[in-house]
């Protein structure tokens, strides 16, 4: 496996609907300044640097030459990962492999979006992503992409909306906790059902905002007594071009989630997630892919994720909290998304998330979600 | 403006593409003028997909072999679309309420995502049986596939 990784600093900006206050690469520098203060490191301590967005949302190419004012990226090897959603958690794993390879001794991984910058058509920017003479004539972005889904989801299980609700309802309490967190405000049951309607059955509040923000971790194979969250699995799987290829099973919409998870799992000898998990921090774009991949990772039996949320397990004093930050339900800069997710499961086992920490968490579980239904997904262990 | 607002700058292109259909799609397109649904086929899985295309999603093997199947299937999943979006296809707003689902053609192994004939989602379930619905006027477009409606 090679060299042991280790992230040793993770760094957050204030994620806002709005960041008219900064340009791109004073926002990156914000989150790069934050990591280096966690990690107790200097700029010369970084070897070489993997950068990414989404890159339509701003209408910016080769956004990694935008982005080096605030990376430090000058006179260094960086590197430019674009995978859409999956943006941030394939930086991470791109850091890893540089690492682990040995080629590097630290890298810092930085992700970020400026969802704002197209003044809120992030729907347009995404059904750009999508073949252009079969499927975007009726693609509606990601927002009707998992509408389908839960149509599929709920005519399978019986699922009713107020299940889905209730991931929302949880999601933002956590965030009230989480003050990097876009949407901090509490919401009812009435309040999601009364909600507008998208795409049947995904209502507003079903949905995950649209952010500015960027996030940035630090992962070394030489932590030396920095405090610091082991990588202990890593594994991604892609998908396929058309989305309806990737409808084609219908019985379990994103089993990409489940075969990055069976390898991930593995490697860090996770036999029973639902026991040996302390935290989860999942990608989850709307309320309904929160409880269908729930079971993906084999957190619950197939049908049963309503109740996980309905009993209270997901909760941050219950069993098995899912997304303390809030989750992307509450958080969205797109191309930092998923390395959010690694930074605040990082936060975790290290006991350093403040008000959102779930106590004594030794072992966290991260997810990504992107593209045609693809899936990466991290392990990160207080113990190497 | 205040002395403390931020300031932005606007930009407004116009931008154009051009897509090559390329050698599967061109014939799926000129398939559609004759008023037929083309599919590929893998030998060795075997799998049937529509549109056709180069490779298996099976087994990576090359799809030698394109056929034509019924135009008529099942409706696997659906939604419809009620929220305004500027559209990247036309570079306008999408014309909004309108349902699409994804169908498996009789004879095909994946979906194809397509509309509805259907403007009521409560009249829609998972498993219905469509059918395509051609215009009388083809000219080896996607549009000369209409939508699907139910077909019973
Ligand atoms: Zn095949």
């Amino acid at each position: 496996m090679g060299e042991r990784v280790a992230i040793v600093g993770a760094g957050q900006t204030l994620h806002r609907s709005r960041r008219l206050d900064v340009s791109a690469p004073e926002l990156i520098d914000e989150a790069v300044q934050a990591a280096l203060t966690d990690a107790g490191m200097g700029p010369d301590g970084i070897d070489a640097i993997v950068v990414g967005n989404m890159e339509h949302f701003e209408g910016i190419h080769l956004s990694d030459l935008w982005a080096v004012e605030g990376t430090g990226g000058v006179g260094k090897p960086q590197l430019k990962i674009a995978t859409g959603g999956t943006t941030g958690s394939s930086l991470s794993q791109a850091a890893y492999y540089l690492v682990a390879s040995g080629a590097f001794r630290t890298v810092l991984a930085v992700g970020w979006e400026r969802l704002s910058d197209s003044e809120g058509e992030t729907t347009t920017g995404i059904v750009t992503a999508f073949d252009p003479i079969y499927e975007r004539p009726t693609l509606a972005g990601a927002v009707s992409g998992l509408a389908i889904m839960a149509c599929q989801y709920q005519s399978k299980y019986g699922t009713r909306p107020e299940d889905a609700a209730e991931v929302v309802i949880q999601a933002r309490e956590n965030a009230l906790r989480n003050p990097h967190a876009h949407l901090r405000k509490p919401v009812t049951t009435a309040e999601v059902l009364a909600s507008p309607m998208l795409s049947t059955p995904m209502r507003y509040l079903d949905m995950c905002p649209t952010s500015d923000g960027a996030a940035a971790v630090l992962f070394t194979s030489r932590p030396g007594d920095r405090s610091a969250a082991w990588v202990r699995g890593v594994s991604g799987a892609h998908n396929h071009v058309y989305l309806g290829d990737v409808a084609e099973g219908a019985a379990s919409f994103l089993n990409t989630l489940t075969i990055a998870a069976e390898r991930a799992y593995k490697q860090a000898g996770v036999t029973s997630p639902r026991e040996q998990f302390d935290v989860v921090e999942m990608y989850e774009p709307c309320t309904w892919a929160a409880l269908e991949w729930a079971e993906s990772l084999g957190l619950c039996a197939k049908g049963q994720a309503a109740r996980l949320w309905g009993e209270g397990t997901t909760r941050l004093d219950g069993d098995l909290p899912v997304n303390p930050s809030g989750g992307v339900l509450c958080t969205n800069p797109i191309g930092a998304t998923g390395l959010v997710r690694v930074a605040e499961g990082s936060l975790q086992v290290r006991g350093r998330a403040g008000e959102r920490q779930v106590d004594g968490a030794r072992l966290a579980l991260t997810t990504g979600f992107g593209g045609s239904f693809w899936s990466e997904v991290m392990i990160l262990g207080r113990d190497a | 403006m205040s002395e403390q607002d931020p300031i932005v700058v606007r930009c407004t292109p116009e931008l154009t593409y051009r897509y090559a259909a390329g050698r599967y799609g061109s014939r799926f397109l000129r398939g559609l003028k004759e008023g037929r649904i083309l599919a590929s086929r893998c030998r060795r899985c075997p799998r049937t997909l529509v549109p056709p295309r180069i490779a298996c999603t099976g087994c990576f093997g090359r799809m030698e072999e394109v056929v034509e199947v019924p135009p008529r299937g099942e409706l696997l999943a659906y939604t419809q679309v009620t929220f305004p979006f500027l559209d990247p296809f036309t570079g306008v707003k999408r014309p909004i309420p309108y349902c699409y689902g994804m169908v498996r053609f009789e004879g095909t192994d994946n979906t194809f995502q397509y509309f509805l004939a259907e403007k009521n989602p409560a009249n829609l379930r998972v498993g219905q049986r469509v059918r395509a619905v051609f215009r009388e006027e083809r000219k080896g477009e996607m549009a000369d596939l209409v939508c699907l409606e139910a077909a019973e």
